[in-house]
């Protein structure tokens, strides 16, 4: 059965270098049936790899520990959910997992399009079976997911598996991983649809108008991934912490912001025929920097709490990333005669200059990052001594990044192209500044002096206002007009145009998420050394350890506290922190116990027994407004999903252009 | 070119406001990362700067005395004592014989304060590093 498996991977590689081939040759030669010999060896890769996958997942559930891959990430316990996650548990598997995925891509991509771009597709199909074959590569002849266990010539098996492990054990952490890689894959297509678009001259945008919809699920995935990582790590990890610029979370983010800078500044390519050499630049540092992104966690290139083992596949990952970085950019340059700008910026008061600002501190937040991140292989290299950056590198630099974001939502919409009056920005302004300032009033009455914060909040109600007067406009002027209630006229006008107030909501939810982000800066904690009935006073809350206890099964054993919750003597809940030892990976755990609630969360977490005195050691948080973090997180995906309904009405640009197969077709221009 | 010299003062002042907070934070939160044997090596010059050293978690010797911790990092037959007192929680993987680092500052007496301590499981999914018996006999197929 591995066998079989292998192979398939094996004649997967095999078709997807003959895919390349075919395409090109076909395409350079004028010999059409190789080119659909090459688009049909694409679904042929999809079905050699789910069969692959099939197998993987089969030996998985069926514990089969013949398998390293098996005895390695499963065992017999484990429930069965874990048990399929742990296709994407291992480097093996989730490189399998990884290649799938782009099978899957690849095959919708080709079938989508089986009778568009014809000129553009060979390529197109080139540049994605480049990729395959590289990840096929991996797993077929590197680190194959289908090494059986042996003993010379003897295969063995293990009686049971290492596990899983049980820090991974949580819902949130089954999703993330394939949440990512959904979102990390998907920006291949964009990217594989730009360089064929390059390589053919295309004079249009239809590599745009083709990929708004991948780009946009392929963000939406990222974005996905990147928060439920953090939803774990909040929950689980048992520092109270979301996020804590570890190489690693690092990696996820780089691409997501390249991604978002790209989602804006093709509004001014489709709207303005500007910024185009940027928008190939974009779409490929996103792409790059996702490579890049497997890269750094799967070769424990930068020590991280959670890298991978050091691995043969980084030597393989750095070729590919240069050749990559090499090629695209020699194609860029070979082609800046077709990506010339239609119009000029005209003033700094414009739509078009806050797109162009949003860009600017997007990347620079990027590079920032991705600088902060490589700050120890860099300095090793020009000063042999490593030195690392931590989180204040990092919230130095980002936090003002993002209240200039925040700022730029709330203006970017609502501005007028090409250049506003004084008059039209005190129309749009006048009401959201006031509010924004009225919250900073009273915000600094009640005391509140951090800076950040204060800019924060008042920045939020700024936004915030914005929006909903936008909804507000539009609604008033649809329910006067076709005499709707309130609630379908909004229904109505998002329908209408649903790119624009689907966006509007998904800024909507990084309101939400800016206002958890503040509520850090009023983070309060203690640590304290407790024993049956003793109190833990923090804020408002007083804390009665009500029970201690410890106890063993199977698994793990346990340290466990019960402690009621009061405030103003009133008995609120009772909360159970406990701390386990897990005998088959000989690891603790802590299972921190949280209140969630909209104005703040406690969060207690049982942090150990004290040697000297064997008392508890319990650590109580308060942390305000966390919640609305997840609150907008779900408006977020909310919007993303707003934005990839079609709109009632069809969009009317000023420029729209057919290219590709329907050349002869005149361009339309309505 | 007039139109864009705005727009040029505007980007200058950004990215350059940008790199002077970047700037400030690499030299609030730069860390050398050493190990047990290179901060032997350091002797007083380790003193003054913050450090991250990295060893292994000496076999039974993690004490907790009320909010601090106190270990023992080596390497090899060196040996580095550490007290942690910092205010977030060990890290789950913190236990004997993990690979630890530790951040903070060298003291005079020769014992390593650390403000923050990581410890490094192999990898974020593989279950467990250096116990490795079965992929010593594995072969491929």
């Amino acid at each position: 059965m591995e066998n079989l498996g292998a192979l398939a991977i094996v004649l997967a590689f095999t078709l997807a270098v003959y895919s390349v081939a075919a395409s090109l040759a076909g395409k350079w030669k004028g010999r059409p049936y190789l080119v659909i010999s090459a688009e049909r060896a694409v679904y042929a890769i999809w079905f050699l790899l789910s069969f692959a996958s099939a197998l993987l997942v089969y030996a998985l559930l069926t514990d089969d520990f013949r398998l390293a891959y098996v005895a390695g990430h499963s065992n017999r316990d484990l429930p069965i959910l874990y048990k399929f996650a742990a296709w994407w548990g291992g480097q093996e598997g989730s490189l399998l997992f990884w290649s799938w995925i782009l099978a899957s891509y690849a095959a919708v991509v080709v079938y989508t399009n089986r009778r568009r771009f014809r000129d553009m597709m060979p390529y197109v199909t080139a540049t994605l079976m480049v990729t395959m074959a590289f990840f096929l590569l991996l797993i077929g002849f590197v680190v194959s997911p289908f090494k059986v266990l042996a003993v010379g010539r003897e295969v063995i098996a293990a009686p049971d598996g290492r596990g899983l492990n049980p820090l991974l054990q949580y819902w949130a952490m089954a999703l993330h991983p394939p949440a990512l890689y959904l979102g990390f894959v998907g920006f291949v297509v964009p990217y594989a649809f730009a360089m064929g678009s390059l390589i053919t001259r295309q004079p249009g945008d239809a590599w745009i108008h083709t990929t708004r919809r991948w780009t946009l699920v392929t963000w939406g995935f990222q974005s996905a991934g990147i928060l439920l990582g953090a939803g774990w790590a909040y929950a689980v990890l048992g520092w109270g912490g979301y996020w804590g610029w570890d190489p690693v979370e690092n990696a996820s983010l780089l691409p997501w912001l390249t991604a978002t800078a790209f989602l804006h500044s093709v509004m001014m390519q489709e709207k303005k025929g500007m910024m185009k050499v940027w928008n190939m630049v974009l779409v490929s540092a996103t792409f790059i920097l996702c490579i890049f992104g497997t890269f750094i966690t799967r070769s424990g290139l930068i020590s991280s709490v959670h890298s991978f083992a050091q691995s043969p596949i980084a030597n393989y990952f750095v070729v590919f990333l240069a050749l990559l970085i090499a090629g695209t950019t020699w194609l860029i340059l070979s082609r800046l005669d077709y990506l010339k700008s239609e119009s000029q910026l005209e003033s700094v008061l414009s739509r078009e200059s806050s797109f162009l600002f949003n860009n600017l501190i997007l990347v620079a937040s990027c590079f920032a990052v991705l600088w902060g991140t490589m700050f120890p292989v860099i300095s090793e290299a020009f000063t042999g001594e490593q030195i690392t950056v931590g989180p204040p590198f990092f919230n130095r630099v980002n936090i003002p990044i993002g209240l200039f974001l925040l700022f730029l939502t709330g203006v970017g919409p609502l501005i007028a192209w090409r250049r506003s009056s004084l008059e039209s920005l005190r129309r749009a302004f006048l009401w959201p500044v006031v509010g924004g300032l009225a919250t900073a009033a009273v915000l600094l009455a009640a005391g509140v002096r951090h800076f950040y914060a204060l800019m924060c909040f008042s920045l939020c109600t700024f936004v915030a206002w914005t929006i909903v007067a936008e909804f507000y406009r539009g609604a008033r002027a649809i329910r006067n007009r076709m005499g709707l209630n309130w609630a379908r006229a909004v229904v109505e006008l998002t329908h209408r145009n649903t790119r624009r107030y689907g966006g509007y909501v998904v800024h909507m939810g990084i309101v939400f998420m800016f206002i958890g982000f503040a509520g850090a800066a009023f983070n309060r904690d203690t640590t304290v050394e407790v024993k049956i009935g003793d109190s833990i006073r923090l804020g408002a809350y007083e804390l009665k350890i009500a029970k201690l206890d410890e106890g063993r099964n199977p698994n793990y054993s346990w340290h466990h506290a019960a402690v009621e919750v009061y405030r103003e003597g009133r008995k609120l809940d009772t909360l159970h922190p406990e701390r386990r030892f897990y005998f088959a990976s000989e690891q603790t755990t802590s299972e921190v116990a949280i209140r969630r609630q909209l104005n703040h969360d406690l969060y207690l977490n049982f942090a150990g027994i004290s040697d000297e005195t064997q008392n508890a050691v319990i650590q109580v948080y308060i942390f305000p407004l966390v919640s609305w973090i997840w609150i907008g997180s779900a408006v977020l995906f909310f919007g993303t999903i707003l934005c990839l309904i079609p709109s009632k009405v069809k969009l009317q640009y000023a420029r729209t252009e057919v290219v590709g197969v329907a050349r002869q077709q005149a361009p339309v221009r309505p | 070119m007039k139109r864009y010299s705005k727009f040029a003062i505007l980007i200058v002042v950004i990215i350059g406001s940008l790199v002077w907070l970047a700037l400030g934070g690499i030299n609030e939160s730069k860390t050398y990362y050493k190990t047990v044997a290179e901060l032997h090596e350091m002797g007083d010059r380790a003193l003054a700067k913050r450090l991250r050293v990295a060893g292994d978690v000496e076999e039974g010797s993690i004490v907790r005395l009320g909010r601090e911790v106190h270990f023992v990092l080596r390497q090899s037959d060196l040996r580095l004592r550490v007290i942690y007192d910092g205010a977030e929680p060990l890290p789950d993987t913190f236990r004997d014989g993990a690979q630890a680092l530790a951040d903070g500052k060298m003291g005079e007496d020769g014992v390593f304060r650390a403000s923050k301590i990581q410890a490094k499981c192999a990898s974020k999914y593989e279950a467990k590093p250096g116990s490795e018996p079965l992929r010593r006999i594995s072969r491929t197929m």
